[in-house]
């Protein structure tokens, strides 16, 4: 299994540790090479410094045919282009974009790529936490089309929209994403 | 018309001028204050000091009644976002992205903007136009850039020398619709015989210059 990870922020950093882990095969790319203090020195991926959003430097670094594509940069557009030149350029089987912009979460959701919003999974947790009532704001949006970017607005109940209960792990909502196994991490 | 520009560069600000001059309505997004106020002090109220990224402010904006939606600002995926969520969730007809990096233009165009304008492409066709090169040369993109007019001049060790044009396996997706020769255009006929100096003029998709570079050319040159 391949995966490559766009931005090697805490998370990024994280899950490319973890995969490397459990055996995938983990490419992670980011822009400044201090980044990759953050990895372990058990890592044994591909690090590579460069603009994850260039479809030159993703093909020059093997980022073709990944099994997972994760754009989990600080940057809500980057990540969504990353995203989208993973799945229409470079032939990802599963993508999954970090936007934080709970708008442009659940918009592109609809247009085919599986966004992760922390804004709404940290809002929910507080919330909850709090003891209020949590309204319906989902932190992961999967969409029911996967590989189609131009799939009309039917993503509504795809959205896997059950808000997380404090005591989940992150407040991941489980995907019903056709494919079998889910998303790598997410709690079934 | 009522276009909306965001991005309030020296792009944005020359284009709002210039559409409000010609009596169009328009509102510039621009998400930095300082510069916002700038423009705003020498054109008006029509600045709006907000990210143009974010659905909230594009709504405010207007976005759902736009005619034009136009992203110029400096960063292409800030543009290509700008220009779906336009698309996507405020049904606006017609977006347009400007692009630097030229490879995006593809996927620009594949995820439904409607037209890509890479000021880097037109400056690199304008250079291609003017020194002597062993390559194809871009002389115009048709339609929104779907297929193009190439030129390729003939020079000593191209194999098509010496063969009948009409006889050369041009790939699919490709047409040789002309030879000028001395300076003089003439069609292609069925006797019509390459020869060393000719500029062959073909109309084709991008993705067919590689082969059609091999067949006109010769092998790609390492410079």
């Amino acid at each position: 299994m391949k995966a490559v990870v766009v931005g090697c922020g805490r998370v990024g950093a994280g899950v490319a540790d973890e995969l490397d882990r459990a055996g995938w095969q983990v490419l992670i790319i980011d822009q400044k090479s201090a980044a990759f203090d953050r990895l372990p020195a058990s890592f044994t991926g591909t690090a590579l410094r460069g603009d994850g959003t260039d479809e030159d430097v993703l093909r020059r670094a093997g980022a073709e045919n990944a099994d997972l594509f994760l754009a989990l940069t600080e940057g809500d557009n980057r990540n969504i282009m990353a995203a989208q030149l993973g799945i229409e350029a470079l032939g990802a089987r599963k993508t999954v974009a970090k936007v934080n912009d709970p708008v442009r979460a659940e918009a592109y959701a609809h247009l085919g790529i599986a966004t992760l919003c922390r804004t709404n999974l940290m809002a929910t947790q507080i919330l909850g936490y709090a003891g209020q009532a949590v309204p319906a704001r989902p932190g992961v949006y999967v969409p029911e089309n996967p590989h189609q970017h131009d799939a009309p607005v039917a993503a509504e109940e795809a959205a896997s929209g059950t808000p997380g209960t404090p005591g989940s792990p992150g407040g991941v909502a489980v995907p019903t994403t056709p494919e079998p196994g889910g998303f790598p991490g997410a709690e079934a | 018309m009522f276009v909306l520009v965001v991005g309030g560069g020296k792009v944005g600000y020359y284009l709002t001028k210039e559409l409000i001059e010609s009596g169009h309505e328009v509102a510039l997004m621009e998400k930095d204050r300082t510069r916002a106020g700038q423009i705003a002090d020498e054109i008006g109220s029509v600045v709006i000091s907000q990210d143009g990224c974010e659905g909230k402010y594009l709504h405010e904006a207007g976005a759902n009644r736009a005619d034009i939606v136009a992203a110029v600002t400096g960063d292409d995926e800030d543009n290509l976002v700008i220009c779906q969520m336009a698309k996507h969730h405020f049904d606006v007809p017609r977006t347009i992205a400007r692009v630097n990096n030229p490879k995006n233009e593809r996927l620009f165009r594949h995820l439904g903007v409607d037209e890509i304008i890479s000021p880097t492409r037109m400056i690199l066709g304008s250079i291609e136009q003017d020194i002597p090169v062993h390559e194809l040369l871009h002389l115009a993109a048709l339609g929104v850039g779907e297929l193009e007019i190439i030129e390729a001049h003939l020079q000593p060790g191209s194999p098509a020398i010496g063969r009948v044009a009409l006889e050369l396996t041009v790939p699919q997706g490709c047409s040789l619709f002309g030879v000028i020769r001395d300076g003089n255009p003439t069609p292609l006929k069925a006797d019509t015989v390459l020869a060393e100096g000719d500029k062959v003029i073909a109309i084709g998709r991008p993705d067919c210059e590689v082969q059609l570079r091999e067949q006109l050319i010769g092998r790609p040159d390492a410079d």
